[in-house]
């Protein structure tokens, strides 16, 4: 859009513009076509072309798209489907969920039978201890993956366990962690969460050797980057997992990865997960409903059907930005997935835009009208 | 109407597109209510500014404050009303009549140099001095046969921006 400055080079002062050229990514109808000619009243009052982009904007945008959630499409219209839908539900209801959740508390028994006993008398065998934590914790989100049904297939090669080396994963629900847990014992880096989900955080996952972060702490960057380092230097530490979009997305949309996990100095493993939507819609709409819901209405589903790939590791090549480097693996794991890419910070749920974009179209049109105020 | 319902009648639509004068077609407007929930949040039947400002592509737009005292409180017949200026079975008329009512802040039918100076200032913001902007504004309205006291009104600008078609559509998705 602006011809004549080219592509504006993001400098480390700017934190903000630590993004690739919005006017890339919106439709063609929002780059103005650069006019041109002596400067008249008619081009001073013509504001058509950004009138249309914020009415496009009311009207869809693609912000929006990557948080909407499918409502499920009944199928219950008929005479005859709708007594078997009715069977369905009273299946599921009836007979699918008290099972799985008589297996839930089967798991959750044998886990904590293991599991505390193990914390506390092997506290001075540091090595086996976490060994045998590592193993405990894989178990238990095998318990809950089988109480969803959850069918999951992984593509590729089993992650080696090898020191400087993270991995980043596309993000739709919490249960992206479970899934991925039950296969390799990952450490990963959360939003510390309110209620039994931040005691399990705080007991449990302490264990595999979690990081945690406040969204809302301005500070907080600095001191999560620094931990996230420290952790993914360590020999022994457990290999860090990181949802670089930072929010949950509704698995057809990725939002901007955020470059924390791509500059660390380590070899970075995309791992893409999609999930199939016959079966049931995983995004978790946080704005929508609270985690135990969600689980609650996993566990009423038919099944969790999806795919899980681990792609090969990508390093930060010669030349290249951290945020280069992010947006290639973005790339990666969208292509995999088959997920759209959209220019939007996910952060933007809960926070206005910088105003540096608004600013960046002003001086835009500013330079416009000042040229051709020169024209003759 | 039920705007807490989530289901629209035939009535309703009906309704709707006489309001705003056959802009839409039905489908559209079904697309339309469908969008007009999704970003209505709290279900107040009205969509608030805060609510609106939470579309980043809005948000970003140099002249989002203007249209959001335009647009802020409107209930879904108003909202379709407002936006029927951007369908493609508006007229110039329509449209231009659109752009009036955006610098005519005060709706008192004339718009004056400060008016034309606020909007300029929105579009700019701070990459032009307030002396350069009513130097070049001063200078185009002159030039067009105006002066700084003149007050413009819906006439003016159809001559103005009557010459050469507007280019001001939006695409409204339909399922």
């Amino acid at each position: 859009m602006s011809s004549s400055q080219g592509k504006l080079k993001p400098s480390s002062s700017e934190l903000d513009l630590d993004r690739p050229n919005i006017e890339d990514y919106l439709p063609s109808g929002a780059s103005i076509h650069e006019p041109h000619g002596k400067l008249h009243l008619r081009d001073l009052l013509d504001i058509s072309p950004i009138l249309t982009e914020a009415a496009g904007a009311i009207v869809d945008d693609s912000f929006t798209r990557c948080f909407k959630s499918n409502p499920p499409e009944p199928w219950n219209w008929n005479v005859y489907l709708f007594p078997l839908w009715c069977f369905g539900v009273v299946f599921r209801y009836m007979i699918l969920f008290p099972l799985r959740a008589l297996v839930l508390t089967i798991g959750w028994i044998i886990f904590l039978s293991c599991f505390i006993p193990v914390h506390f008398l092997l506290k001075g065998n540091d090595a086996l201890r976490k060994k045998l934590e590592r193993v405990l914790v894989e178990l238990i989100c095998s318990f809950f993956v089988a109480s969803w049904t959850g069918v999951v297939k992984y593509h590729g090669p089993r992650p080696s366990m090898r020191p400087k080396q993270v991995f980043v994963a596309n993000h739709t629900s919490m249960i992206d962690f479970i899934i991925l847990e039950q296969m390799t014992a990952f450490a990963v880096i959360m939003q510390k969460h309110p209620g039994w989900v931040g005691l399990l955080q705080s007991t449990i996952l302490e264990s595999v050797g979690c990081i945690w972060f406040n969204r809302s702490e301005a500070k907080d960057r600095e001191i999560v980057a620094r931990k996230l380092r420290d952790h993914s230097q360590g020999a022994d530490n457990n290999p860090l997992l990181i949802f670089p979009e930072g929010t949950c997305v509704n698995n057809q949309y990725s939002v901007m990865f955020k470059k924390g996990a791509f500059e660390l100095g380590c070899t970075v493993c995309p791992v893409a997960i999609k999930y199939n939507k016959i079966f049931v819609d995983a995004f978790w709409n946080s704005r929508k409903q609270s985690f135990t819901m969600h689980l609650l209405q996993l566990m009423t589903s038919w099944a969790v059907v999806c795919d899980v790939w681990y792609l090969e590791p990508q390093n930060l090549r010669p030349g290249e930005t951290p945020i280069e480097f992010a947006e290639r693996v973005r790339d990666i794991i969208s292509v995999r997935a088959g997920l759209k890419k959209v220019p939007w910070d996910g952060y933007l749920k809960y926070s206005r835009p910088s105003p540096k974009h608004r600013e960046r179209k002003q001086q835009s049109f500013a330079e416009s009208v000042l040229r051709r105020l020169e024209e003759k | 109407m039920g705007n807490s319902s989530s289901m629209l009648t035939q009535y309703d639509i009906e309704e709707v597109q006489q309001h705003c004068n056959d802009a839409f077609s039905q489908q559209e407007i079904v697309s339309l209510y469908q969008r007009f929930c999704q970003l209505d949040r709290s279900g107040g039947g009205f969509v608030s500014a805060e609510e609106f400002l939470s579309v980043p592509e809005f948000a970003v737009n140099p002249l989002s404050q203007r249209l959001l005292r335009m647009v802020d409180g409107l209930n879904f017949k108003e909202f379709v009303a407002f936006l029927s200026a951007f369908s493609p079975r508006a007229t110039l008329q329509q449209k231009i009549e659109f752009i009036f009512k955006v610098y005519d802040s005060d709706g008192n039918g004339k718009v004056t140099f400060n008016d034309m100076l606020d909007v300029l200032h929105d579009l700019t913001g701070q990459f032009i001095s307030e002396k350069q902007s009513k130097q070049v504004l001063t200078q185009v309205l002159e030039e067009a046969g105006y002066t700084n006291e003149s007050l413009l009104v819906l006439a003016d600008f159809v001559k103005i921006l009557g010459s050469s078609g507007l280019e001001m559509e939006v695409e409204v998705p339909v399922d």
